[in-house]
């Protein structure tokens, strides 16, 4: 009978519209704003209303995820900021946009080159947030950060980052990618363990 | 190869190509015609796939290349024809395949090569005032650099700048000599509606009282309903449409230049911006053309995440087309939303793999960037033994026999089979027209020959097949990705170690995958240096639509929108 398909489909409209509330009688009130049920209206169980009513609820952002990056330093034990990196330029030359731009330190009386970067840019109006950068850097001193909420005001003046914009301490780095932070850091101790082995060798 | 049997007939045509690292055969320019028509009549291949020029700048030659297929499946037959770079002419091949329209355009744009017999050669992404021809290797754009990266002037001293202060005079645009551009009336347009076809005011109205206007209607380029900036030029007999032409070009920033700028490894997050709706299965073309190059081969564990990888953005790709598709239909986004809930669980997956929803960037050569994160792939087995399944079919009572929709695309848009293969039409397009050809059946790559699935096909080749393909191979990923998740290994996601500048050996190579708008083509040239000589893509959604206005034609002005959902075209990879 002509009608029937239409009859259907506005079957699972109503289905939807009734689920919405049935999923809010679920929780009593206390559907929004909470990490659980967050997690449960986003997950493969998810019934009702899928939105997310953002900014005041956040959808936590996965480790891996990857936005701008940024400078990784560690702290001494007299607050004094060294940074991982050795503009080496790798970074750089591996960057698609060629949005990278770094200064290469020289030492002030013999002229040669040390392995610590003077200036550092990026230009995150033309970064396209490949991860490139972070995934082939060999000292771990480049990253990418979670923090995608970056509106300015103004784009000439602050959207050419320099080092000191993007420096963040290792701590956070640690934060951010904990598993990630916990697999190198294994490595780095068992390549340190494996030199030293070598030198009492010798 | 089946064209040695023929050697003999052919032997005052062609010359096999000898070149290292180079396959396939070199036509005389003046047998082509009859050799593409022996090859068609003769050997069964009837399907041109891709038409590309490369440009030979130290030989002095240009080279344009084609590839061609039987429609039942199997290897290329490549062939070239070789010219001189200082006229470049070549026999056009409309008259034989229809599909070469845009392709050859395309080529005559951006290379500068002119296809004799051609109905109408004109530029196709570049406005018909620019000057020059992108793709040559001498030609400079405004701000130019360097023409290979890295840039020198990045590292060791590396002041940071923005590109435009490089340039006292704000000039962004390079203009033919003796042109002027204050007080200019753009041509272009005039020539595109005189090239309309209309019909004699005998031919107008319904032939008893009823008069019509004929007129001319400009859809986009910023038209929603044209999912994106794509402009169609129709021609009208009352609401009738008696021609219609896509107009493209409005998002085009030659994808293919700065990829022959790029190092090979560059370029993977830029095949992301072609489909962006379906950045994995970009990424799995460009990886197997390298790789190909390369020699090498992913690891079983690679293999099979890349499957994955290729078929969730399949459902993807998929959902979001029927979504638009009914959107376009004039059901206003309830079904669309329907649509992207279950598209969004898939993205979280994607997020959590490859760092971003969209842009995953995630594969590499010899292998993918990062092993699965821990609870993915319980996540996806969830999605496609639970949820994906039951929403389908949810979906499928939700539309399928809905007598609007039925109404709307049943009839609509035919494109008979033999035309789908002449046009070059590709993926769900052409298996809706009849025709069984899917890559990942015809020339399997990866690991596709593993898997337990069907190759949808329809009869019909209306609107409403297409839909109904779609939703199908929906199924059918879910489907192969059952066996993945069964199946896949533990061990290596990457073969050697990572590399930032990889060496690929001289020589050329086509890597196709089978990509939810068609067969998506990667053609690389690489001349041993860290740059990729030639870099093109086979874009199915731009070659899709050489046979829009065909299928248009005979329609109502309110089925075009309808006909070009169904086509699902995505203008990242239209324009490039």
């Amino acid at each position: 009978m002509y009608g029937i398909g239409l009859l259907k489909g506005l079957g699972v409209t109503l289905k939807h519209f009734i689920e919405t509330y049935l999923d809010d009688i679920r929780w009593l009130g206390r559907r929004y704003y909470r990490d659980e049920t967050l997690a449960e209206r986003q997950g493969p169980n998810a019934r009702g209303v899928f939105t997310v009513q953002y900014p005041e609820e956040k959808l936590p952002v996965p480790e891996e995820f990857r936005c701008i990056p940024f400078l990784v330093y560690e702290v001494g034990e007299d607050g004094e900021r060294s940074y991982r990196c050795t503009s080496c330029g790798i970074c750089s030359k591996v960057c698609p946009p060629q949005c990278i731009w770094i200064v290469r330190s020289n030492d002030p009386e013999t002229g040669r080159p040390i392995p610590s970067p003077t200036e550092f840019y990026i230009d995150i109006d033309i970064c396209m947030n490949c991860g490139l950068c972070a995934e082939y850097c060999p000292f771990d001193a480049i990253k990418m950060d979670h923090d995608y909420e970056l509106a300015s005001y103004d784009r000439f003046a602050d959207h050419i980052y320099n080092k000191e914009r993007l420096s963040k301490p290792v701590t956070y780095y640690e934060s951010i990618r904990p598993m990630n932070f916990a697999f190198e850091e294994a490595a780095r101790a068992e390549k340190e363990a494996a030199k030293e082995a070598k030198r009492k060798a010798n | 190869m089946t064209l040695e049997e023929y050697k003999d007939r052919f032997i005052s045509m062609l010359n096999s190509d000898e070149r290292k690292g180079y396959e396939g055969y070199v036509v005389h320019s003046e047998r082509l015609v009859e050799f593409v028509r022996t090859i068609r009549d003769e050997l069964g291949y009837d399907y041109l796939s891709s038409i590309t020029g490369v440009d030979y700048l130290p030989d002095e030659q240009i080279e344009v290349v084609y590839h061609a297929y039987r429609s039942q499946g199997g290897p290329a037959l490549v062939f070239k024809v070789q010219i001189p770079r200082n006229n470049p002419v070549v026999p056009s091949l409309v008259s034989i395949f229809p599909g070469a329209n845009f392709q050859e355009r395309e080529a005559w744009d951006l290379l500068g090569i002119r296809f004799e017999g051609h109905p109408n050669l004109k530029r196709i992404l570049m406005w018909e005032g620019f000057h020059g021809h992108p793709l040559r290797k001498d030609w400079e754009e405004p701000y130019f650099e360097e023409s290979e990266k890295p840039f020198s002037s990045r590292w060791p001293e590396g002041k940071a700048y923005r590109i435009e202060e490089n340039n006292p005079f704000k000039k962004n645009v390079q203009y033919p000599p003796e042109f002027i551009p204050d007080g200019w009336v753009p041509e272009a347009d005039t020539a595109i509606y005189s090239g309309m076809v209309r019909l004699g005011a005998e031919d107008s109205g319904n032939g008893r009282s009823l008069e019509t206007d004929q007129i001319l209607v400009n859809l986009g380029p910023q038209h929603p309903s044209t999912h994106g900036v794509f402009r169609m030029v129709v021609s009208l007999d009352g609401e009738e449409i008696t021609d219609l032409q896509p107009v493209l070009g409005y998002l085009h920033r030659n994808h293919e230049k700065i990829g022959e700028r790029n190092t090979y490894l560059m370029n993977m997050p830029y095949t992301d911006r072609l489909d962006y709706l379906a950045s994995m299965g970009n990424n799995f073309g460009y990886a197997l053309a390298v790789e190909k190059l390369m020699g090498i081969t992913p690891p079983e564990r690679a293999e099979y995440i890349r499957v994955m990888m290729a078929e969730l953005t399949r459902i993807v790709s998929h959902l979001f087309s029927i979504g638009t598709l009914l959107n376009d239909m004039g059901a206003f986004f309830t079904p669309m939303l329907y649509a992207l809930t279950e598209r969004e669980l898939i993205l979280d997956i994607f997020e959590a793999v490859a760092g971003s929803r969209m842009m995953c960037n995630y594969f590499r050569f010899g292998g993918v960037a990062r092993d699965l994160p821990e609870g993915v792939l319980k996540k996806v087995r969830e999605l496609v033994t639970e949820r994906l399944p039951r929403k389908v079919d949810e979906l499928d009572t939700y539309l399928t026999d809905n007598e609007i929709v039925r109404t709307r695309s049943i009839g609509i848009g035919v494109l008979p089979r033999e035309q789908a293969i002449e046009y070059s039409t590709a993926g769900p397009v052409l298996r809706a027209s009849g025709v069984n050809y899917d890559v990942r059946r015809a020339d399997p790559y990866s690991i596709y020959d593993r898997f337990d699935f069907d190759v949808v096909v329809r009869h019909n080749g209306d609107v409403y097949d297409r839909y109904l393909v779609r939703l199908e191979e929906i199924r059918q990923s879910i489907r192969i990705l059952q066996q993945i998740v069964r199946d896949i290994p533990e061990g290596e996601f990457q073969t050697g170690k990572p590399q930032y500048q990889v060496r690929v050996p001289p020589g050329e190579s086509y890597g196709r995958v089978e990509n939810p708008k068609g067969e998506l083509g990667f053609y690389v040239v690489s001349n041993g240096k860290p740059n990729p000589w030639r870099y093109h893509i086979r874009s199915p959604s731009f070659i899709n639509l050489t046979a829009f206005g065909e299928m248009c034609k005979g329609h109502k002005i309110a089925d075009v929108v309808a006909i070009l959902g169904s086509i699902d075209i995505v203008l990242g990879e239209v324009d490039r």
